[in-house]
């Protein structure tokens, strides 16, 4: 089976892209699954049964998404396995712009839209700097040197990535990015392998339930702003 | 210094030598929220001294950066070499299926500077079209079709490849988002393409985009402050001059606010080869031949006909007599004469 971890800040259209990627390998006979990542609740594995793709929904809660996304990937490769599947696309958020799911040796997409802003490809962490495959999406809203300039700063932060346009609502471009996706490698097993990039450090108090503000209630890994 | 080529070991070069020969190179370090190289440093030094928290910071490890900088500067050179790559003389699109399987048996040739009408109703396979000349379609996707340059299969990489996109698109739903003023906008999209004189090209556009807009704006005017046909001026003007892609597809543009046969004089001039999905006969005939879509497949081929070219004259006279009312009813005038 093919593994692809698909990440992207909140409402960029990863959903909507998957689903067009999916429709269009449905037609050559692919079959594809997919594992929701997220934190409180989501409607998007309706959203893909809706649409007779098969889903599964992993709810971080109190826990830190990415960590929890770790945590379970092997598994959700298992379940990919026995449901025989020949893809399956691994959705989450990313939240803190800091934390990437992608993993080595595993194709990694990363989806953010024309909508945010030509500084937010700076502001994003691994998640698109270590992507394979950067789809642009609500391409058909902004202007052509919108997206001209929104593509250049995506390729100034990741050089080598394929960057492509997919429209979620029209479906423009998800045809391709299907043949992209089914073009990844074959993932056997995933006990050893390692993430592109170690997930931010954590643990201090408030990772532990407090929640009194003040100096003397911070343990562990705290860091102050510098204002010197 | 001698001129940079894509396996010079950038690395190993001082920073101040690389900027004078880049000078966007700087970009790298701003884009990553690095602090600027001393001049007399080689950008390996550098990140040798980074430290290593920073690296944390950011999500990179530090041979990494080397890497990273190395294709960063690739790409520049790539972009500042672009012109000297062979000019675009033909695209042909060779037909392929349409939904049902049944042979389309077309070949169709466009040339910068041509004008191409595109007719047909809703899902019967415009976009499809539009993503195959986009994807440069080799037989395979759902249509077959395949697309050649100047009369090869391209180049595989090709496709890929932001600095060489067939086709840029305008269409009615389209608006600026970003808070920057026009000259702002304008520089920002000429040093992502980095042309040599930026504020030359800038004017130029601005110039060109209030010939086409009704009202004047100026260059300090906030982008999202023009009115829809201000935006669709600025929009064809900066695309004309601007855009990386040799196709301009224009998706029924409204009549408000802007001379669109001017708008379409404008892209012809500059070369490129338009696109125009449009039902309004006017524009339809400016096209020297139109595509007709039917169940996701080219159904006709059509000429403008002299007869056709004839009855234009009659339909801006028709045109031009709708608008003298619109202009009236604007005006606080009674129509009720014809």
């Amino acid at each position: 089976m093919r593994l692809v971890t698909v990440a992207g800040p909140p409402s960029s259209g990863k959903t909507a892209v998957i689903i067009r990627a999916a429709e269009a390998l449905r037609a050559d006979g692919v079959r594809v699954g997919v594992i929701k990542f997220d934190c409180l609740s989501t409607g998007d594995q309706a959203l893909y049964e809706r649409k007779g793709i098969t889903a599964r929904t992993g709810l971080s809660g109190n826990l830190c998404p990415d960590h929890f996304f770790v945590s379970n990937i092997q598994e959700c490769l298992q379940w990919g396995e026995q449901s025989g599947f020949d893809l399956l696309v691994a959705e989450s958020a990313g939240l803190c712009n800091r934390c990437a799911p992608h993993i080595k040796d595993v194709c990694a997409v990363c989806v953010i839209d024309n909508l945010s802003g030509v500084e937010t490809p700076r502001k994003i962490g691994p998640m698109l700097k270590m992507a394979d495959l950067v789809v642009i999406t609500k391409g058909d809203i902004v202007s052509q040197a919108e997206r001209e300039v929104f593509a250049h700063r995506v390729r100034q932060v990741n050089p080598g990535a394929v960057v492509m346009q997919v429209n979620g609502l029209t479906g423009q471009g998800g045809y391709e990015l299907g043949r992209l996706l089914a073009g990844a490698e074959e993932t056997v097993s995933l006990t050893g392998r390692l993430l592109r990039f170690s997930m931010p450090a954590a643990l201090c108090s408030y990772c532990l339930g407090q929640r009194k503000i003040g100096s003397d209630f911070q343990m562990g890994n705290v860091r102050k702003i510098d204002f010197s | 210094m001698e001129t940079l080529h894509p396996t010079s070991g950038y690395t190993a070069l001082l920073l101040g030598d690389l900027l004078r020969e880049l000078p966007r190179a700087e970009d790298f370090f701003t884009s990553l929220g690095l602090p600027l190289p001393a001049g007399d440093e080689s950008t390996e030094t550098y990140f040798g001294r980074i430290p290593a928290e920073t690296l944390e910071d950011l999500g990179i490890e530090r041979r990494e950066l080397g890497e990273r900088f190395t294709a960063f500067m690739d790409l520049l050179v790539v972009l500042r070499d672009k012109g000297n790559g062979p000019a675009i003389e033909a695209i042909t699109i060779l037909g392929g299926v349409d939904k049902d399987g049944a042979p389309e048996d077309f070949s169709l040739t466009i040339r910068p500077g041509e004008v191409i009408s595109i007719v047909g109703p809703t899902g019967s396979g415009k976009s499809r079209f539009l993503a195959d000349i986009e994807w440069l379609a080799q037989g395979d996707t759902p249509t077959r079709r395949r697309v050649l340059i100047n009369g090869c299969a391209p180049d595989p990489a090709r496709r890929f490849s932001l600095e060489q996109k067939l086709v840029a698109q305008l269409s009615q739903n389209m608006n600026f988002v970003m808070d920057l003023t026009v000259a702002e906008f304008i520089t920002m999209h000429a040093e992502s393409r980095m042309l040599g004189d930026v504020a030359g090209i800038t004017a130029t556009v601005i110039a060109k985009a209030n010939e086409l807009a009704g009202e004047r704006f100026s260059p300090h005017t906030p982008v999202t402050a023009l009115s829809g046909g201000q935006s669709r001026a600025l929009m064809i003007a900066d695309t004309s001059c601007l855009s990386i892609s040799p196709i301009v597809l224009i998706d029924e543009i409204e009549n408000a606010g802007i001379d669109r046969r001017r708008a379409v004089h404008t892209l012809v001039g500059e070369g490129k080869i338009v696109l125009m999905a449009t039902h309004d006969p006017i524009l339809a005939l400016m096209g020297d031949r139109r595509l007709v879509f039917r169940n996701g497949g080219i159904a006709a081929l059509l000429e403008t006909s002299p007869a056709e070219r004839a009855n234009l004259a009659a339909f801006e006279e028709m045109d031009a007599r709708l608008t003298a009312v619109r202009n009236a009813l604007r005006n606080g005038e009674r129509i009720d004469r014809l």
